[in-house]
């Protein structure tokens, strides 16, 4: 399975299409835990941004919170820049239903004020339940919803198809 | 036979193990201990932002039902409920119907009326909070902000958050708490928090009158001279004294505990260099720690009310977030 | 009274006055014991009653009884804790003074025995307070109490700090040759305790009420009532030491008798585990060394008194904090299957059981000894000692507040008769 799909030159696509719209200095980066982070540490690498990478763990932000409650393991949130006024690039791994995107926007905005947000992600599932959009990705696929797409990690990463779990 | 294990005599979890209810920190498992300090990492942050609220709790009613005076306890709950964008009603009970013989549970009951989702509770005795969650069982989340002598949990966990934090893994710390530990529902809680973590030596100081040697079955090294009980400790705790102890005949006089166990540099000198120094404040300056060590550069007094308030932020996502309040 | 007759056939008599133990019949006319085993010619019972595989023994007698009479009703009464009391097979019952307004006043006497008139039950046994208001500062019209129908003079759960009343009390009360129910303690180091001083109540954060309150106040007692020269009984006793004491003062010779609640033989400090006001009684629960020589002592009879300690509590107790909730314990109709546990553990002979709550308590208060003799008032219990039942959730008394809603209860009271009437029947 895991083979169907090289990571790695799928991240070099979102590289290449991003490169000529950031400006190194002054673009900022944040991942949302935890396979937004792998994929926001390769890009930030491979664009040679200079602020360092942000990290979002939307805990504390999901709308179904009351629920399934806390994830068993909450990783603090670290935006080390300020968000005021900010050209930002928001990464994530799988964008699905664009929940959690959504969360990670509260989340941000609590920080101050950005001027402009850019959603990346590896992969689009192009069947979401929000009006939100990835600006960019490296790969389109549509899978019903008894499979899900995981990216694993974080050295190699790997994404796999997998059928869902019955009854979750 | 104790009552207190895991299970079925501890109200804290509901019948799938899960933690309902923060009533004290004895028979807490370790992994949800763990869980609330990681957690409280996470919120520690959020008081440095703009914007420093999330909405985790949005849409959740929260009452401060406080039957005994505590301005710095109840503000910081009613801080984190706040951060967590919960609404908060706040009792003061003395001005309210406990004065008029309205009992607790009906107290309760009133509010649980007006459907409210969770009890952060003080009494002034032991048993109180465990009597509100055996009432209300998983029909709201009760935390117990201290209950007489009994317990006082959020005050422990913050108690060990900042030692993790501020002077490394608990396993290796040897923590000398002095004062009145007999009357000390925060010294009993963080005995029972460093024994959960592995501190290795945990040893209490003060005269037998507030530190009897039964002190002993819980595990600790009991002491009654500060030469014996402070070298080596990497950690101070010093206990708030209170004045009725001088009514009560255990002490002659504030100036002579102050004179045997009162916490000034040249005490701290005999612990460990660098030790910190921790109170749960109120502080009586002058009476079991010297204004000298409040003030001086091994206090982390101030970072324990700031810790506070990420601890409680964890306690109150944690216990809201286990299903069952909605429907 | 109906001249009723009755014959009970083929249950095990007990008679501890006389140590009969044996399977026969026992007729009963007029309110008295009429004949065992041979019965007269002619004798034709109104009832016949089958007691195959139950035992028969006198009527038990109960010697701390809170019958909550005169009082506000909301605890229970007499009307309510009789019926309770006969369910367990009591058929004498002496009341506790520490009533609302105390038993001070021949009055007071007057309207507990009126209560228990009115209710038709069982026996009631007055006990005037030694104090007024059980206060320990000056001494009670004795006189007044016994004429108005009191049997002994006590102090329920109050002991007397003013050691110098206590002699004055015990030595007045001699002249009436009645015996004095005290309760041993130290009052300012028992202080405010709610429960036995040790590991549990230091962890819980609770007021301690150490041991040696009661080892103290105990000696102080035993050493005055022989000075005063007067007939005491401590009804319910708590501790290792305080049992040796009553040893060493029996084999003395001096007049002193003791009890233990079945509670303090089946419970210890650990039942309280996360604050069950249900098991809060004074003296408190102790540990588990305690509950063996308490056992051990009523096994060899220094302890003469089995007591149920019956303290009745209404709803209106519920919901309290351990350090608000009232002292006491209302389990007297689940006595019986609870202390034939001590005879299945083999601590004691069915028949020193029956002694234990019959003859025992009986000499404790100078009454005449019941027994199963013909001739004898037909006070009595039939019991079959094997019947599992549980506790109900709504049982005789008005009181639900007792540790053993989910134990396996095994015996049942069948039977209570009281001068030959009866008083509670269960059906089988």
């Amino acid at each position: 399975m895991n083979s169907r799909f090289d990571v790695d030159a799928l991240l070099n696509t979102l590289a290449e299409q991003l490169r000529p719209l950031v400006d190194p200095a002054a673009t900022a980066m944040i991942g949302i835990f935890t396979g937004g982070v792998w994929v926001a540490r390769a890009l930030h690498h491979r664009l040679g941004l200079v602020l360092p990478l942000g990290e979002l763990d939307i805990s504390f932000y999901r709308d179904d919170f009351s629920r399934i409650g806390l994830h068993p393991e909450v990783r603090a949130s670290r935006l080390p820049f300020d968000v005021e006024d900010r050209d930002i690039l928001l990464v994530d791994d799988v964008l699905y239903t664009g929940r959690t995107v959504r969360a990670a926007l509260n989340e941000i905005f609590d920080y101050g004020r950005p001027r402009r947000i850019r959603l990346v992600v590896l992969v689009d599932r192009c069947s979401r339940e929000l009006p939100i959009a990835a600006d960019f990705s490296a790969l389109q696929l549509r899978l019903d919803s008894h499979h899900e797409i995981k990216l694993n990690g974080p050295e190699p990463l790997r994404l796999e198809v997998q059928a869902r779990e019955s009854g979750s | 036979m104790t009552g207190l294990r895991f299970g079925d005599g501890n109200p804290q979890y509901d019948r799938q193990g899960r933690l309902r209810h923060l009533l004290s920190i004895e028979g807490l498992r370790e992994i949800d201990l763990l869980q609330i300090l990681d957690t409280a990492e996470s919120f520690l942050g959020i008081a440095q932002r703009a914007i420093k609220k999330t909405p985790t709790l949005r849409g959740r009613t929260l009452v401060n039902l406080f039957f005994e005076n505590s301005t710095r306890t109840r503000s910081t709950f009613e801080l984190a409920a706040k951060r967590l964008s919960a609404d908060v009603l706040n009792i003061a009970a003395s001005q309210s119907s406990a004065t008029k013989g309205e009992s607790l549970l009906d107290t309760v009951d009133n509010l649980m009326a007006m459907q409210v989702d969770g009890f952060i509770v003080r009494h002034p005795e032991a048993g109180a909070a465990h009597l509100l969650a055996r009432h209300l069982g998983d029909r709201a989340l009760v935390v117990n902000a201290g209950d007489g002598q009994h317990a006082h949990p959020t005050q422990a966990l913050l108690d060990v958050f900042t030692i993790r934090r501020l002077a490394g893994p608990v396993e290796q710390q040897v923590v000398c708490i002095l004062g009145d530990l007999l009357h000390s529902r925060v010294a009993r809680a963080l005995i029972h928090a460093l024994s959960i973590l592995g501190c290795p030596e945990i040893r209490v100081l003060g005269p037998r009158t507030l530190v009897p040697p039964e002190f002993a079955s819980l595990g600790v090294q009991v002491h009654h001279d500060p030469r014996d009980a402070l070298p080596g400790a990497s950690v101070v705790y010093a206990l708030r004294l209170q004045r009725e102890r001088m009514e009560s005949h255990r002490l002659p006089s504030l100036d002579e505990f102050h004179r045997r166990f009162g916490l000034t540099p040249e005490r701290l000198a005999l612990a460990a260099p660098g030790a910190l120094v921790l109170h749960p404040g109120p502080i009586n300056r002058g009476v079991e720690i010297g204004s000298a060590v409040v003030d001086g550069p091994q206090s982390v007094i101030l970072a324990q009310v700031e810790h506070g308030l990420a601890v409680r932020m964890a306690v109150l996502s944690l216990l809201a977030g286990v299903g069952g309040h909605e429907d | 009274m109906k001249t009723e007759s009755r014959l009970i056939r083929g249950a095990r008599l007990l008679d501890p006055c006389t140590g009969l133990d044996a399977v026969t019949d026992l007729a009963i006319d007029r309110g008295r014991i009429l004949a065992v085993g041979e019965l007269p010619a002619g004798f034709t019972p109104t009832e016949v009653i089958d007691g195959q595989g139950c035992c028969l023994c006198p009527g038990f007698i109960e010697t701390s009884f809170q019958g909550h009479t005169p009082g506000s009703g909301r605890d229970g009464s007499l009307a309510s804790e009789l019926r309770a009391a006969a369910a367990g097979g009591f058929t004498s019952v002496l009341l506790r003074p520490d009533t609302s307004p105390v038993a001070d006043t021949p009055g007071v006497i007057r309207e507990q025995q009126a209560e228990a008139a009115a209710a038709g039950l069982i026996r009631v046994l007055p006990c005037g307070a030694l104090t007024p208001g059980l206060r320990g500062r000056e001494l009670s019209e004795m006189a007044a109490l016994l004429e108005a129908g009191a049997v002994a003079f006590g102090q329920a759960q109050r002991s007397i700090e003013d050691t110098q009343l206590l002699r004055l009390a015990l030595s007045y009360a001699a002249d009436f040759d009645r015996t004095v129910l005290l309760h041993p303690e130290d009052a300012r180091l028992a202080a405010d305790g709610v429960m036995d001083e040790g590991p549990l109540s230091l962890r819980l954060g609770l007021g301690g009420r150490p041991r040696l309150a009661e080892d103290i106040g105990l000696y102080r007692d035993l050493q005055v009532a022989r000075l005063a020269r007067a007939r005491v009984h401590f009804p319910t006793l708590s501790s290792a030491a305080a049992a040796e004491q009553i040893d060493a003062a029996q084999a003395a010779g001096q007049a002193v008798t003791a009890g233990v609640s079945i509670h303090h033989l089946l419970l210890t400090s650990q039942d309280i585990g996360t604050f069950n006001t249900h098991v809060k009684i004074l003296p408190p629960l102790r540990d588990a060394r305690q509950q063996e020589a308490l056992r051990q002592a009523l096994a060899r009879g220094t302890l003469s008194v089995l007591s149920a300690q019956h303290e009745p509590w209404g709803p209106d107790h519920r919901g309290s904090t351990m350090t608000a909730a009232p002292f006491g314990i209302a389990a007297i109709e689940y006595l019986l299957p609870l202390a034939l546990n001590l005879v299945r553990a083999g601590l004691l002979s069915m028949l020193q059981l029956v002694q234990r709550l019959t003859t025992g308590p009986a000499a404790a208060l100078g009454l005449p000894l019941p027994s199963l003799a013909p001739g004898s008032v037909a006070d009595l219990c039939l019991f079959d000692p094997e019947q599992p039942w549980e506790a109900s959730a709504n049982g005789w008394s008005v009181g639900d507040n007792h540790p053993y809603r989910h134990w396996e209860l095994r015996g049942a009271v069948r039977l209570t008769l009281r001068d030959g009437r009866i008083v509670h029947r269960r059906e089988p």
